[in-house]
């Protein structure tokens, strides 16, 4: 993995960030969580190590919270996040095409990320947006009526910014 | 309020907003002062109302004319024709059958819409639209002339029933809930819509969030509850964001907060957000989710109305029960009860998906049968192909084939024929699915999102979905079937939650409905709708094979050999099935065996 590990000071003010915005209470630990998540692209171990003694939380707790969740990630993910969503409405309108198409693009498995750290491929539960379907999202971007051969040409739109 | 004589609604969902909706907005503003109009015409912004492909899209009303495919230079023009001149602005006209709405169209004459009827009509993050449309008179009615035991009989009365799927009377949870000894309670408003297909709720959630506010505040004064939460998955972000605005506005007009409309009423309200588990939609697992904890449900009883949130008396409703509310008690019980069936009242909306014509949003009486459903409110199948099944109740429903289709749609009813009501996901399969891979596809949905504490559920979908794994691929056994039966029986019998004891449904209805298909794949290695990868081969037809070599240049593995000008073929053990070469030949030699 050639992501650089996060430095600590990066990570300790993703957390007070995310505490001083929802309060040091366990039931705003989804929300902090999330925040936080957001902001690092993971959780990372000093993260929960950090949230567990403001929150004064134990960290099995934390652990078994933060791995609980699908959009919770211990490890660490690429530059650009694609999510697929591998429901039955996008499934039944070509959804397999294009999940053969992403697998054959980005060259990596579900769940995995590049050796060059620019891509994570991740499966979602549905988005809603079914009137569209087949779906993907990349980093925050909704790609609707998708077709295999866009796959290409949608991937480079992110290659290319990504320098 | 203020009387303008046109209302102009500006869609500002993302895709007119990354059209420049907000841009148009403005200009359009500015035009209008220009020109004087300020004052007679008003400018809106609201949820999608089309295809949003030549956004930004806006709908001027009274008239109903839906413009699209402007710039912010062409506003000048449109202003000046439609609003001072008086004519429509011909050219950035859209044709009423192209301003289709995808995901909700005007609605067919067979539906009717309570749940849906302002969505797309008013502007969400605008609460005086919805007061417009009489909202919050309902909450009024109730605070300032009925007790919270007449709220409850009017609700009893209308016939309300769950809308999550399980379809429990709405006001006996209530009045369980009510006779709980305690002094803290919550209402919650279950948003975890998490069924793949069902996106009827995030739809009202965007486009009427003050609804379900108002539906949940009543609810809170017939029970006696001063906090409440909506839990929304996190997958709907806009959802989130509407529905925090109008928090925000309903608590600064004082519909919530303390001594709500001048009463000795308090309540309020709080957002949220999932982490993407789809079990959080079990009530139980919901509740552990906002404490904070792994969203994993728990044996009932003890059922929330006794302990709950943080072991509390709680009411968990769904955001499409709490949005019927408000006009159940503005229009009273028995408007509501016109609706429906005798066991089955009011309307139910529903997300029309898959190979069907028209997929999207619908709300219909209950009672209309499947026939109705698919053909005259979804326009019948896709291309003109045959139906094959419909999927109702989500993941944890059943496939019902076309002997069904005369069944009325009503709680009852589908549970009879082996499927479920559900909270409304509708996936409509032609002739060329293959009900063997549906059935693994729904099992595989299942067993990822089985939470893993109960044994049947996390080893038995596990141990199915290898079954169906072998069947698809081609290694079908002798006794699979029965073996599946078995294990179905045992997981529904045995799990937790609805999550595992609805599992197998997909399975059972496959098994009744389709049981041929399932022989073939076993003792045939056939699979009739040539679906399943392992049990088709590709064939060149040599009687139409031109040997333009486009198939073997476009072949991924090289499995497609031949020279130019003569027929080519196909090496099935090289071949990884992918269909490309089909797709590519232009003279339809590619056939599937």
């Amino acid at each position: 993995m050639t992501i650089a590990t996060i430095d600590g000071k990066v990570v300790l003010e993703a957390v007070n960030k995310a505490v001083e915005e929802h309060g040091a209470t366990i039931d705003e630990l989804i929300p902090i969580l999330n925040d936080v998540n957001r902001t690092l692209g993971y959780l990372p171990a000093n993260a929960l190590d950090e949230i567990s003694r403001r929150l004064r939380v134990p960290k099995s707790q934390l652990f078994s919270v933060s791995s609980f969740y699908r959009m919770f990630s211990t490890k660490p993910r690429g530059k650009h996040v694609v999510q697929f969503c591998e429901s039955a409405p996008c499934h039944v309108v070509g959804g397999r095409q294009v999940w053969a198409s992403l697998l054959d693009h980005l060259k990596i498995g579900p769940g995995e990320t590049s050796p060059d750290g620019n891509w994570t491929l991740i499966t979602t539960s549905c988005l809603g947006v079914c009137g569209v379907g087949p779906v993907i999202i990349i980093d925050d971007d909704i790609y609707g009526n998708v077709a295999p051969d866009q796959i290409a040409e949608i991937l480079a739109r992110y290659s290319e910014t990504r320098e | 309020m203020k009387y303008y004589r046109s209302h102009v609604l500006v869609c500002v969902d993302p895709d007119c907003l990354h059209r420049g909706a907000h841009e148009a907005l403005d200009a359009f503003q500015d035009e209008l002062v220009a020109q004087g109009l300020i004052d007679e015409v008003q400018v809106l912004e609201t949820s999608r109302i089309g295809a949003c492909s030549q956004g930004p899209e806006m709908m001027v009303y009274p008239e109903g004319v839906h413009y699209a495919g402007y710039t912010v230079d062409d506003i000048p023009f449109i202003v000046e024709e439609h609003f001072l001149k008086g004519r429509v602005a011909k050219k950035f006209e859209l044709p009423a059958e192209t301003a289709i709405d995808e995901e909700l169209s005007a609605p067919t004459p067979k539906e009717m819409r309570v749940v849906l009827r302002n969505c797309g009509q008013i502007d969400p993050e605008n609460i005086e639209d919805y007061i417009a449309e009489n909202g919050y008179m309902g909450l009024a009615k109730a605070l300032t002339s009925m007790t919270p035991e007449q709220v409850i009989d009017e609700v009893l009365a209308s016939g309300l029933r769950g809308r999550g799927g399980a379809g429990f009377p709405t006001a006996r949870k209530w009045q369980f809930c009510r006779a709980s000894a305690g002094q803290v309670k919550y209402v919650i408003c279950n948003a975890d819509e998490g069924d793949p297909g069902a996106f009827m709720n995030r739809r009202v959630l965007e486009g009427d969030p003050h609804a379900v506010i108002e539906g949940m505040i009543i609810a809170a004064y017939a029970i006696g509850s001063s906090q409440g939460y909506v839990y929304c998955r996190a997958e709907y972000p806009i959802a989130v964001q509407t529905l925090n605005i109008a928090i925000e506005q309903a608590r600064a007009m004082g519909f919530l907060g303390q001594n709500i409309l001048g009463t000795d009423f308090s309540f309020d309200l709080e957002v949220r957000m999932g982490a993407g588990a789809f079990v959080c939609g079990e009530e139980t697992a919901l509740m552990a989710s906002i404490e904070g904890k792994r969203g994993e449900p728990r044996p009932r009883p003890p059922f929330p109305a006794v302990s709950g949130l943080w072991a509390k008396p709680s009411n968990v409703n769904n955001v499409e029960t709490y949005a019927n509310v408000p006009q159940i008690i503005t229009n009273g019980a028995a408007w509501y009860a016109g609706f429906g069936t005798e066991k089955s009242k009011g309307t139910k909306t529903f997300a029309l998906a898959g190979d069907v014509k028209h997929t999207g949003l619908i709300e219909v009486p209950f009672g209309l049968s499947l026939r109705e459903v698919v053909f005259d409110v979804g326009g019948g199948i896709k291309d003109d192909k045959g139906f094959k099944a419909i999927q109702t109740g989500g993941p944890m429903g059943g496939c019902l084939p076309e002997a069904y289709l005369d069944l009325p749609v009503d709680y009852e009813s589908l549970t009879a024929a082996g499927s479920m009501m559900g909270s409304g996901g509708l996936v409509v399969m032609d002739d060329e699915t293959c009900m063997v891979d549906i059935a693994r596809f729904f099992m595989e949905f299942t067993q990822e999102e089985s939470c893993g504490k109960c044994t049947p559920c996390r080893v038995g979908t596990k141990r199915i979905l290898e079954i169906l794994d072998r069947i698809c691929g081609g290694e079908g056994r002798e006794g699979d079937i029965e073996l599946l039966e078995t294990l179905c029986e045992q997981i529904k019998q045995d799990s937790l939650c609805g999550l595992g004891q609805g599992a197998p449904t997909p399975v059972v209805s496959t098994l009744k409905h389709f049981r041929d298909e399932y022989e073939i794949h076993i003792r045939e290695k056939r699979c009739p709708a040539k679906v399943c990868k392992a049990l088709i081969r590709y064939e060149i037809l040599p009687e139409f094979c031109t040997g333009c070599t486009v198939c073997a240049r476009n072949c991924p593995t090289a499995a497609i050999t031949g020279e130019r000008r003569q027929t080519h073929l196909i090496d099935v053990d090289t071949c990884i099935r992918c269909g490309i070469c089909m797709q590519v030949c232009n003279f339809n030699a590619i056939v599937i065996r």
